[in-house]
């Protein structure tokens, strides 16, 4: 794994904060992408440090969620999809062919935008990973599922109704559910596109008090439209702005002094 | 159109009684259907009175009144319909009666109905019950008391005789049909005589032993029937009719309701769980019963699988394009071609070139009789499952088409194959739509005629696909089908007349098999619905 680098390697460094050593967990080395003949992602290039919440702002269509998905190659289910440059997780790079895409997803797991548990109970759906992963201890699996779910700061709420179908869960619950049944796996990193998106104020402040607790084991990256959001919950911010990544840098940064005249328009409201 | 009207029209009011109009059409159609076999088929095992005319000319009629209708040229005038029975005397069941010349109706109470084995109802009374030819009781009543203390003993034998035949016998006879089946391999391969013959010839000696035993115990279980009663119908006629022969007697003119209701019960019950007697016209519709739900469910676990699996691949894996569209319409299309297509299909496929190959392989030593080379119940569910298979296909690549893609995604993300979410969260889930599929499968299936004519049903089989003679489950039998014993019943029996009330009952019966198997299906469905409710797209 690499050694310390500063956490904007590849752009111009801050010049106000302190430059910040951190271990980078996703190294992403000048990623294009195209749908086709659809350009998405233009020579992106950063480094998202480990156990911190990373988050990506700029308007619909930027190419922010096709970046995350990219991280746990999403985005090969797509058709005609192509893409260049080196991403690199925890020192593996992703596209390796003796790489088993399902061995990469163990170690990223995503959390979606739309809350989307299986139809069966709520102990299945933690279980499932495991189970995927060859778990098939009864007691190892319990283990599990109640781990999981206090990591998800969901075990007081359904502990005693883990045989009852997920779906019966509010839409709050579900997204935690979603999340614990992602942490289930134990990946190294968290996806996370736009999960609060479908939430009302207060679901949405208990998944972000999650991030921040998550955060001590896990690398979050996450996509929010949200500005306060990233604003609140992540330490590094990214703006992306038509496939390209205006800006990086430490969120107070980018949030009160941004280098880029774009990236300031955009917080300010003059576009988005 | 002028202004009001089409302000009228615009208002929407029209369209919503067109709309309702067609709805209620529709389901008073339904109700008229339902009602109609309800009435016709629900009737025929309720003992109706025995009324006995006397006519101007001093004859007197005796029988259950079927219909009354109005005489075609004369006006006011009525004619009633007779069952009269007594086909061996009389030379027809039905006779009709202007009302016009009656001058007497009664309703005697000593009228006797007799159920028989042959020859259809008996009616008349009882004159005198005979013991080997000598007379132990005359008059109605007395004669009436000793038969009702022979009843049951006639019946017991009569079971303990159909017990030899069907059960002993029958093992005997399929024991040395297998003996034979072996010697006739043997002479294939050339030999004839040796160590293998002889023990196996040896084997067949004790059998006949048993089958010479079974025979004489069946001579005197008949010779040992000796008592006879005697009826005497209209016009002076008798019957001497043996009490093996009689199976039921009953006097519906003396008959309360309540010993109506508890006859009707006794006969619809007879109708459900016996095997048919007299070419189909009387007894039960047991194999038929039987054959019909059996076929349906060989039916459902052959197209289960095939359908799901199609459809599996058309949604899920092959690349969708003009190729897959023109199949996915060939498919659609496959369920509106005719189902004799199909039956024709069955008996050049399944039968002669399938069922004809695993006779050569596997059955040579029975040919020229053929196994599977002639129709069976194996082949008419296949045929009818290729028949109904496009509904499952089309059903289930509804159901893959409405879950949700996050839901495959939450699968993959979590290091899921793509054959593991598919086993593990796309199979469970598309479930309720695959039995929406089978549900109307089954519909289709059960209903089924023309193709089970040509692939295995028959009139009357001698007996079940499932026995107690290894290998239990003999797929190559030929089959009774209720739809098809409808039509037996109705137009093709001897006597078409009598068996028509049959044809309604029947109706009813197939109608009630198919509600149940599809009510059976829908709360699986359901059950399978509530575990896997599909979240909200």
């Amino acid at each position: 794994m690499a050694g310390p680098v500063k956490v904007s390697a590849g752009l111009n460094p801050t010049s106000r904060e302190v430059p910040i050593m951190e271990i980078p967990m996703v190294e992403i080395e000048r990623v294009s992408l195209w749908y086709g003949e659809k350009p998405a992602l233009k020579d992106v290039s950063m480094s998202i440090p480990k156990h911190r919440v990373t988050a990506y702002i700029g308007p619909s269509g930027c190419g922010k969620t096709t970046l995350l998905r990219c991280l746990n190659r999403m985005n090969d289910l797509v058709d005609g999809v192509k893409i260049t440059g080196t991403i690199r997780i925890g020192g593996t790079d992703i596209h390796d062919p003796g790489l088993d895409v399902t061995e990469l997803r163990k170690r990223v797991g995503m959390v979606f935008q739309k809350s989307n548990p299986f139809p069966k109970s709520i102990y299945e759906n933690v279980a499932y990973g495991p189970r995927v992963l060859g778990v098939r201890n009864r007691n190892d699996v319990d283990g599990i599922v109640e781990r999981s779910l206090r990591g998800a700061a969901l075990w007081d709420e359904v502990s005693d109704r883990l045989p009852d179908s997920a779906l019966g869960l509010s839409g709050g619950q579900q997204q935690r559910l979603c999340i614990a049944r992602a942490i289930a796996v134990e990946p190294d990193v968290l996806l996370m596109d736009e999960p609060c998106s479908a939430l009302d104020p207060i679901a949405t402040a208990k998944v972000e008090e999650l991030m921040l607790e998550l955060k001590n084991s896990y690398t979050i990256v996450i996509v929010t439209h949200n500005m306060q959001q990233a604003a609140r919950v992540s330490d590094y911010t990214g703006f992306m702005l038509l496939g390209e990544l205006v800006e990086v840098g430490v969120t107070r940064q980018i949030f009160t002094n941004p280098r880029e005249k774009k990236t300031e328009d955009y917080i300010t409201g003059r576009f988005g | 159109m002028s202004g009001r009207a089409r302000k009228l029209w615009r208002s929407g009011e029209p369209f919503i009684w067109l709309t309702g109009g067609a709805l209620a059409l529709s389901l008073l159609l339904v109700a008229g259907l339902v009602g109609l076999i309800l009435a016709s088929g629900l009737g025929f095992f309720w003992p109706g009175t025995v009324l006995r005319v006397t006519l101007a000319d001093g004859k007197a009629m005796t029988g259950q009144v079927v219909e009354r209708e109005p005489i075609p040229a004369e006006t006011g005038q009525y004619r009633i319909k007779l069952k009269v029975a007594n086909r061996d005397l009389y030379g027809a069941d039905f006779q009709w009666v202007d009302e016009s010349g009656i001058v007497k109706r009664e309703y005697p109470p000593e009228m006797a109905v007799v159920e028989r084995t042959e020859w259809g109802l008996l009616i008349g009374t009882i004159k005198e019950l005979r013991e080997g030819g000598k007379t132990v009781a005359a008059g109605p009543e007395a004669a009436w008391a000793e038969v009702r203390k022979r009843l049951p003993e006639a019946a017991r034998v009569r079971r303990a005789i159909l017990g030899i035949e069907k059960g002993e016998i029958g093992a005997i006879n399929h024991a040395q049909e297998r003996i034979r089946l072996r010697l006739a391999g043997l002479e294939r391969r050339g030999i004839t005589a040796g160590a293998e013959v002889d023990a196996l010839r040896q084997q067949m000696a004790p059998l006949q032993a048993r089958y010479q035993e079974h025979t004489a115990r069946l001579g005197q279980l008949r010779s040992g029937q000796t008592a006879s009663m005697v009826v005497a119908a209209d016009g002076g006629k008798e019957k001497d009719l043996p009490l093996a022969q009689v199976i039921d007697v009953y006097f519906p003119n003396a008959m309360g309701a309540l010993a109506k209701s508890g006859h009707y019960a006794a006969k619809v019950w007879e109708f459900v769980s016996d095997d048919p007697r007299e070419s189909n016209t009387e007894g039960g519709v047991f194999p038929a019963i039987f054959g019909t739900v059996m076929m349906v469910m060989m039916m459902s676990i052959l197209v289960t699988p095939l359908g799901v699996l199609a459809a599996f691949y058309l949604r899920e894996y092959a690349t969708q394009g003009p190729f897959v569209s023109a199949v996915r319409i060939a498919v659609n299309n496959l369920a509106g071609v005719p189902s004799i297509v199909f039956g024709v299909f069955g008996l050049g496929f399944f039968i002669y070139f399938v069922g004809g190959a695993i006779d050569r392989l596997f059955y040579a030593d029975a040919l020229p009789t053929p196994t599977y080379g002639t129709g069976g119940i194996l082949w008419a569910s296949l045929t009818l499952a290729l028949l109904t298979v496009p509904v499952v296909i089309v059903a289930t690549e509804e159901g893959l088409a409405a879950i949700p893609r996050g839901m495959r995604e939450a699968s993959l993300a979590l290091s899921a194959t793509k054959l593991e979410t598919t086993l593990r969260v796309v199979l469970p889930a598309v479930m309720p739509s695959v039995l929406t599929g089978l549900i109307l499968a089954m519909a289709r299936a059960a209903g089924e005629v023309a193709p089970l004519m040509i692939t295995g049903v028959v009139k009357l089989a001698p007996s079940l696909p499932i026995d107690g003679f290894w290998p239990f489950l003999h797929l190559d039998r030929k089959f009774m089908h209720l739809g098809f014993h409808i039509y037996d019943v109705g137009f093709q029996s001897p006597n078409v007349d009598a068996a028509r009330p049959m044809v309604f009952t029947t109706t009813l019966l197939l109608l009630l098999i198919v509600v149940l198997l599809n009510l059976f299906a829908i709360s699986l469905r359901n059950r399978l619905r509530r575990t896997y409710a599909a979240a909200g797209v």
